[in-house]
Formats: structure tokens, C-alpha cells, sequence
């Protein structure tokens, strides 16, 4: 297969066009910094972020394969994979990301008004604008249908009422996806999808302190917020669809990121074998000495490659299928556990230097590792939580019944 | 599911409607039952051998249709559904990939049209204790001119007592656990000083314990030189079975997940009780995740990877934890008539642990595994 795509003509073209002008874009600095830099704000952090951010930004390449008629690349997805192995040559990475670009932007192109997405895409494609989710609400985690924020139709706009928590980047946020009840007498029904500014008056974001002590999510307040009529995406309490929609594109995400460079959580780039022999000895063989944690790193592994060849079949799958399919229930559980047991191994091998919080004493890659295993305990609670899916293995998948 | 080219879905498709008309479970249980001594069906394989699957490794210049194995793994995936006992394993895949690699011109033109015709049944004998160590190998040979003389025993060798081909992996110099002074040797099931014992085992295969004294046969490819062909072969024939192994798994689960959405206890289909439920969610998920190592290894072998060998084992670990864990549960998840002989879950739960120990346990490729990359 991928020596036929290499003998096609054009695709070669489109090769050498790409391999040119990366070279000519991308900053050397740059390479290796992927993880520094996609924060989960999408402020500065110096100038040659920002000079690449505008270049992949302005050739719409941050998004490969969204329409060229909203600036986004236009690729092909044989294209888009010649970009992604050219930029892989160098060590360049993407700059364009976030929430638009995981979750909200393919839900905008499948769902939104011809307005609404001549609006919204190119800020996402271009990186200046980054939207957060306003989904779960104090009474509404898993049971996330019986959310109760307010949205009336004042005539000439919404007025909205109500609080959302786990706002991922909320504090850093241009604009909120959010699902908001539009129909009190109706659970799933009454929902609606409204896109809403977060400067508007009324919107009050606080951060929450984590067991990792970092804040990556936030409580959201929605005071008597007005939001224009056209930020209704869908038709009025349809947006339950559209919601669990965009939850497949976030649980292809999150299963597919960790398969990616998402396993190496808190910026330890060693794999856990060298790390275990560096940290707990190795035998005159060169192995892990420990018998028992070296199976327990294999069994690991050997999970991390199942899952990785899991990650390559469903892209062959989906080929010529616009997208993710129910399957993805499956990523998400078997990426965020297996993402989880790596934390916890590092943490372990790496004995008492596993236990630094700050300060000196601890490598910059133990506290990573530290705050990386904290950190990730969520990978299993959000985006569905883990029973959740399998909820959802069960009843959509393979077909069993509520209980009665 | 792999993605297929049509000749390959027809293949698959064609196996799935063979099994099931001329080949369900009930045909394995009859066998069983019958006490066929051969431990498979001679007409089923005959009719197996009409449709080219026992060629299916074979250039057409051999007689057989060469289309590779991820190609054969599909035919072992529907194969195993219903607990197909046949010599696919034993002749068309492992004899016939050390044929193919270590055989001269001579070798193949005498073995391999027979074998894709289904008239010459042969198998591969390594092992020499209760466990695969193909690295301790110690049965004798001496080797002069082309020939070797044999001395010792294998243990069980799939096939053993019905193959007219034994292919015997012999030490022919150096001592057990060195990697050189292995050869392969081609001797005929009908040969002189050889003795086999057939094995009633759990799963009704056919398993067989083997004897040689003074036994004379050929080489096959080059003396003392054998150690790397038999790995090959062997990683080859470990990931073919977990296909079949897969295919097992995969109908254990359906039979299973049938079962939950028809009983009934306390009102309710069991299948309603979200503690069966997320049970079989997990079951389902690690189905999904063997498949890949599965179709992952079959279709590295079919374009020379060169991660064959830790493939075979993540996916011969992988594969052969699932089976367990699906048999294991479909036992359970069917309670009182899971436990009689009467009902298929028994024979799902026995065939999984002949099949772990066919070419390597779980345990022996974790270790094989990390060996590989360094742990």
C-alpha cells in the first residue's frame, strides 16, 4: 500500500512542496519542544512559537484536511500523512491545537451553518481562538443528560443561567461549546448546543486546584449571560446529537493522543525499562533485575504495543469512512488505563525519587512524573468515564439491555 | 477487521459457510465422541484441500495458490469459530513454512504438490519435556552425506501420529541450550526404529509422543545451521494459531453474549445486570486489542518485517491470555449448563489450554518478548 502511495506522482510532488517549505517555516529551535509548548493555553511563549504557530496557521496545515474554503489545508489524507512523515523527518511538530481542533472543529464542519462555520473555523485554523466545553455541571458528570444550566429565548437573544465545572482551559478560553436546557419538560430532548463568548458579561471563571496541583479545569458561571441568536448550532433542544457526536471525536482524541507521544506522560522520554535499570539495577544480562517488575513492565509494554497496532488498524479502517465509529469506546478505556499503569510504574521504579512535589533534591523529569501520574488519574473519569464506556460497550456495541 | 482485497473476502467468506455447513462444533464433538483416533475428520480435510486452503502457502509453482498468511489467517480465524480439528495448523502452515524456507528444489517438488492436494499430512516435532524450549533441544543426530541418524524422543507433536512427514528439529552437534548445532531433518512417518505414541489429550486433538532409534532421515536445509529456520518457522506458526486461537475467542464471546441477552433470573435477562455487562464490555476490548497483534503479525510475515519474532510473541502472550479469559468466563457466565459435557463451553475451555501450550505459553513469550526488546 505504501509503496504504490510512494510511486504516485503527484503525491511526490506534493512531497518535495512540503519538505521545502518546512524547511523554509520551521524554527530549529523548535525541535523536540512539542510537549513545553502545547500548554493547555495557547498564549506566547516566544517568537519562534509564534512565527510557526502563523505559518502553519496561514497555510492552514495545523488542520490538514478541513475544507481549503475555511483556510484550512484541503489535503488529501494521503497528503496529510506525506505532511505528517516530512515534519516527523525534521522534528517538527503541529502548533495548531486544542479543544477546536480535537473536538469542536470536525462537530462545527458536520453540524454548523454555512455562517457559523465561515465564523468559527478559521480562528481554529489559524490558532487564534481557543474554545473550551461547557458539558458537565455539579449534577451532571456521568448522568451528563440531566444538566440544568439555563437558556430562554429572550426574542432577540438567549439569556443564560447556570454553572459548568471541568471546563478544561476555561481561564484561557475565547469561546465555550456548551450544552445548555432548553425545554424543562424533556431530558434528553430539551437540550440545545449554544456557542457562547467567554468575554461576555456575566461569565466568571475559577480555576480548580488538583491532586497534581496544577489546574487544568475550571467552574464556569453563566450570570443572566446574553448570547446573539445565531450561536444556536443545530436546531433548538437538538443538541443532544450534536453533543454526543463531538464526545466521539473527544474519546478518539484522548484514546488516540495517549497512543501517540501521550504515553510518555510528565516528559520522561526514557522508556520504563531504562528508567527501571537506571533507577532499580540491572542484572549481569543487562535486564531489569527485579524478575517481578520486569514482567510487570512487559505485561505493560506489551499492552502499549496491542493498543498502538489497535490505533494503526482503526486508522486503516476508517479510511474512506469520514469518521470515528463506535469502536473508539474501546481506545479511550484501554489508552487511558494503559497511559495510567505507565505512570504508576515510573512512579514506582523510580522509588524515592518518585515522591518529590517541588524543590530541589528532584530531577525536573521526576517532578514531571510525579505530577504526570496525579495528573492523569483523570484520563479515566473525563470524557466519559470509564464505566461510562463501558456502558456504552454494552448497549451500543454489543447490544444488552437497560435494566428494568 | 483487516482491510481485505476481494480474493481474500471471498476466502473468508467461502471458509465462514464451509464451517458452518460441514464443519460445526457438532462435527468436532461426533469426532470426539466416535473416538477417531486420527484426531481430525480425513473427508473434512479432503474438502478443505478442494478449496486450496492446504496450498494457501504454496507458490502456484508447487501447486498452491501462494496468497500468503494473513490470507491463511483468515481461513484458521473461522476454522477455530467452531473447533475445527484439522491438519491446517500442522501441515499447510508450520511443515509447509519450513519447506518453504529451508526446502532444496528437490525437497519442495516431492513435498509441497502434496501437501496442497491434501495428500501428504506433516508437522513440525520440537519439543522434548512438558514445555516448549526449542533452545534445550537435545534429541541426537549424527549427520554424514545429506542423512542424519536419530536418536530420542519429541513430545507433543501436533499431528505427530498421523503425519506421513515428520520435519525433527535434531542437535547434531554442540550441547542443549547453545543456539548452534541444530538441524532439520525430513523423516517419514512410516521410517524404521520410529515409534509413536498418540496422546489422549484434553481437547481431543491430535497429539503425539514420539520415539526414534537409529531413525534415518534427510536434511533439510544446512546441518548444524538450523537454529534460525526453526525460529522463523516457529514465530510463523505461533502467530498463524493465535488467528485460530482468535477465531475461537471471538465464538466463545458471541456464544456468550447470546446466552446474557436469553436467560432469565429474577425477571430480567441476565444480560440487563451491569455487572455482566462491564464484564463483557472488558471481554470485548481485549478482543479488540488481540485482533490487532493478530492481524498485525500475519501481516508482517506476508511483508517480511523485521519485528516477525516479537509480534509473534506479543501476540502469541496476548492471544493466549484471551482465550483463557473468554473460555474462562463463558464457563461462568453460563453457570450450571456451562459445566455440563453436553454443552460446547467445555470444549472451547480445553482447547484454549492445549493451545497455550502448543509452541509457547503466555509466560514463556512475556519473557521471550522482553528478552527481545532489551527489558
Amino acid at each position: 500500500m505504501s509503496a504504490a502511495a510512494n510511486a504516485d506522482p503527484q503525491l511526490e510532488a506534493f512531497r518535495l512542496e512540503a519538505r521545502k517549505w518546512l524547511e523554509e517555516n520551521f524554527p530549529k529551535s523548535l525541535v523536540g519542544k512539542a510537549g513545553m509548548m502545547m500548554g493547555e493555553e495557547a498564549a506566547s511563549r516566544n517568537a519562534d512559537f509564534d512565527k510557526w504557530k502563523k505559518a502553519m496557521g496561514d497555510k492552514g496545515w495545523g488542520t490538514p484536511t478541513w475544507p481549503k474554503q475555511y483556510g484550512a489545508g484541503g489535503l488529501s489524507t494521503a497528503q496529510a500523512r506525506v505532511l505528517q512523515q516530512e515534519m516527523g523527518k525534521i522534528g517538527a511538530w503541529n502548533p495548531i491545537g486544542g479543544m477546536g481542533v480535537m473536538m469542536f472543529g470536525p462537530t462545527l464542519l458536520e453540524y454548523g451553518s454555512e455562517e457559523q462555520k465561515k465564523k468559527h473555523v478559521p480562528g481554529i485554523v489559524k490558532g487564534e481562538v481557543w474554545w473550551c466545553q461547557g458539558y458537565s455541571e455539579p449534577g451532571a458528570g456521568s448522568d451528563l443528560a440531566s444538566l440544568r444550566t439555563q437558556c430562554i429565548d429572550k426574542g432577540d437573544h438567549y439569556l443564560v443561567n447556570g454553572q459548568k465545572i471541568w471546563t478544561s482551559g476555561a481561564q484561557y478560553a475565547d469561546m465555550c461549546f456548551a450544552l445548555v436546557r432548553t425545554d424543562n419538560t424533556k431530558k434528553h430532548e430539551g437540550i440545545s448546543f449554544l456557542l457562547i463568548d467567554m468575554k461576555s458579561p456575566g461569565v466568571e471563571v475559577r480555576p480548580i486546584k488538583l491532586i497534581s496541583g496544577n489546574s487544568p479545569f475550571c467552574e464556569t458561571f453563566f450570570t443572566d449571560v446574553k448570547v446573539p441568536k445565531e450561536n444556536l448550532m443545530g436546531p433548538l433542544n437538538g443538541g443532544w446529537t450534536i453533543g454526543k457526536r463531538l464526545l466521539q471525536f473527544e474519546r478518539q482524541g484522548l484514546g488516540g493522543g495517549i497512543g501517540g507521544g501521550g504515553l510518555n506522560r510528565g516528559g520522561e522520554t526514557r522508556t520504563i525499562d531504562q528508567v527501571a535499570k537506571a533507577y532499580a539495577g540491572a542484572n549481569d544480562n543487562g535486564q531489569v533485575a527485579d524478575a517481578d517488575l520486569r514482567m510487570r513492565i512487559t505485561n505493560h509494554m506489551m499492552d502499549a504495543r496491542a493498543f498502538m497496532l489497535t490505533v494503526q488498524r482503526a486508522m486503516s479502517e476508517a479510511k474512506g469512512n469520514a469518521g470515528p465509529s463506535a469502536t473508539t469506546s474501546i481506545m479511550k478505556n484501554a489508552g487511558s488505563r494503559i497511559g495510567q499503569e505507565r505512570a504508576e510504574l515510573l512512579v514506582e521504579v523510580m522509588g524515592h525519587q518518585g515522591l518529590g512535589w517541588e524543590g530541589e533534591g528532584f530531577t525536573r523529569d521526576e517532578l514531571d512524573t510525579v505530577r504526570g501520574w496525579l495528573g492523569g488519574k483523570a484520563t479515566t473519569i473525563y470524557g466519559g468515564s470509564q464505566e461510562i464506556q463501558n456502558n456504552i460497550i454494552a448497549k451500543r456495541i454489543l447490544g444488552l439491555l437497560d435494566h428494568q | 477487521m483487516a482491510v481485505l482485497n476481494e480474493e481474500q473476502s471471498m476466502i473468508r467468506d467461502g471458509a465462514k459457510s464451509w464451517v458452518q455447513e460441514k464443519s460445526p462444533v457438532t462435527a468436532f464433538r461426533k469426532l470426539r465422541d466416535s473416538g477417531n483416533a486420527d484426531g481430525f475428520d480425513r473427508a473434512a480435510w479432503k474438502e478443505m484441500a478442494e478449496m486450496g486452503w492446504a496450498g494457501i502457502l504454496i507458490p502456484e509453482e508447487f501447486g498452491g495458490t501462494g496468497l500468503g498468511y494473513l490470507t491463511l489467517g483468515l481461513v484458521l480465524e473461522e476454522t477455530g469459530r467452531t473447533l475445527t480439528a484439522s491438519p491446517l495448523i500442522s501441515t499447510a502452515l508450520t511443515a509447509t513454512t519450513a519447506l518453504l524456507l529451508a526446502g532444496s528444489d528437490a525437497q519442495k517438488q516431492k513435498y509441497l504438490p502434496a501437501i496442497a492436494e491434501g495428500k501428504l499430512i506433516a508437522t513440525l516435532a520440537v519439543d522434548e519435556g512438558p514445555h516448549h524450549h526449542p533452545e534445550k533441544i537435545a534429541l541426537a543426530g549424527s549427520a554424514s552425506g545429506g542423512k542424519v541418524k536419530l536418536n530420542g524422543k519429541k513430545t507433543f507433536v501436533l499431528d505427530g501420529g498421523t503425519a506421513d512427514l515428520v520435519i525433527v528439529a535434531a542437535r547434531t552437534s554442540g550441547k542443549p541450550g547453545e543456539k548452534g548445532g541444530i538441524t532439520l531433518v525430513l523423516v517419514d512417518g512410516k521410517a524404521s526404529g520410529l515409534s509413536r505414541e498418540k496422546l489422549k489429550t484434553v481437547d481431543s486433538r491430535g497429539y503425539a509422543n514420539l520415539t526414534f532409534k537409529d531413525v534415518e532421515g534427510e536434511v533439510l536445509g544446512t546441518v548444524d545451521q538450523g537454529a534460525g529456520v526453526l525460529e522463523t518457522t516457529l514465530d510463523r506458526a505461533r502467530i498463524g494459531l493465535t488467528a485460530e486461537m482468535l477465531g475461537q475467542a471471538a465464538q466463545s464471546f458471541e456464544i456468550t453474549l447470546e446466552y446474557l441477552k436469553t436467560r432469565e433470573q429474577f425477571g430480567q435477562k441476565i444480560g440487563t445486570f451491569q455487572a455482566l455487562q462491564h464484564r463483557a464490555a472488558k471481554m470485548f476490548t481485549d478482543l479488540e486489542l488481540g485482533r490487532s497483534c493478530v492481524e498485525g503479525a500475519l501481516a508482517a510475515i506476508d511483508r517480511d518485517a523485521n519485528d516477525v519474532a516479537q509480534l509473534a510473541s506479543l501476540a502469541k502472550a496476548k492471544v493466549g491470555d484471551l482465550v483463557h479469559t473468554v473460555s474462562n468466563e463463558m464457563v461462568q457466565m453460563h453457570g450450571g449448563i456451562g459445566m455440563t459435557d453436553a454443552h460446547d463451553a467445555g470444549l472451547y475451555l480445553k482447547r484454549a489450554r492445549a493451545q497455550e501450550a502448543t509452541f509457547g505459553g503466555s509466560s514463556y513469550h512475556r519473557d521471550r518478548y522482553a528478552t527481545l526488546l532489551g527489558y
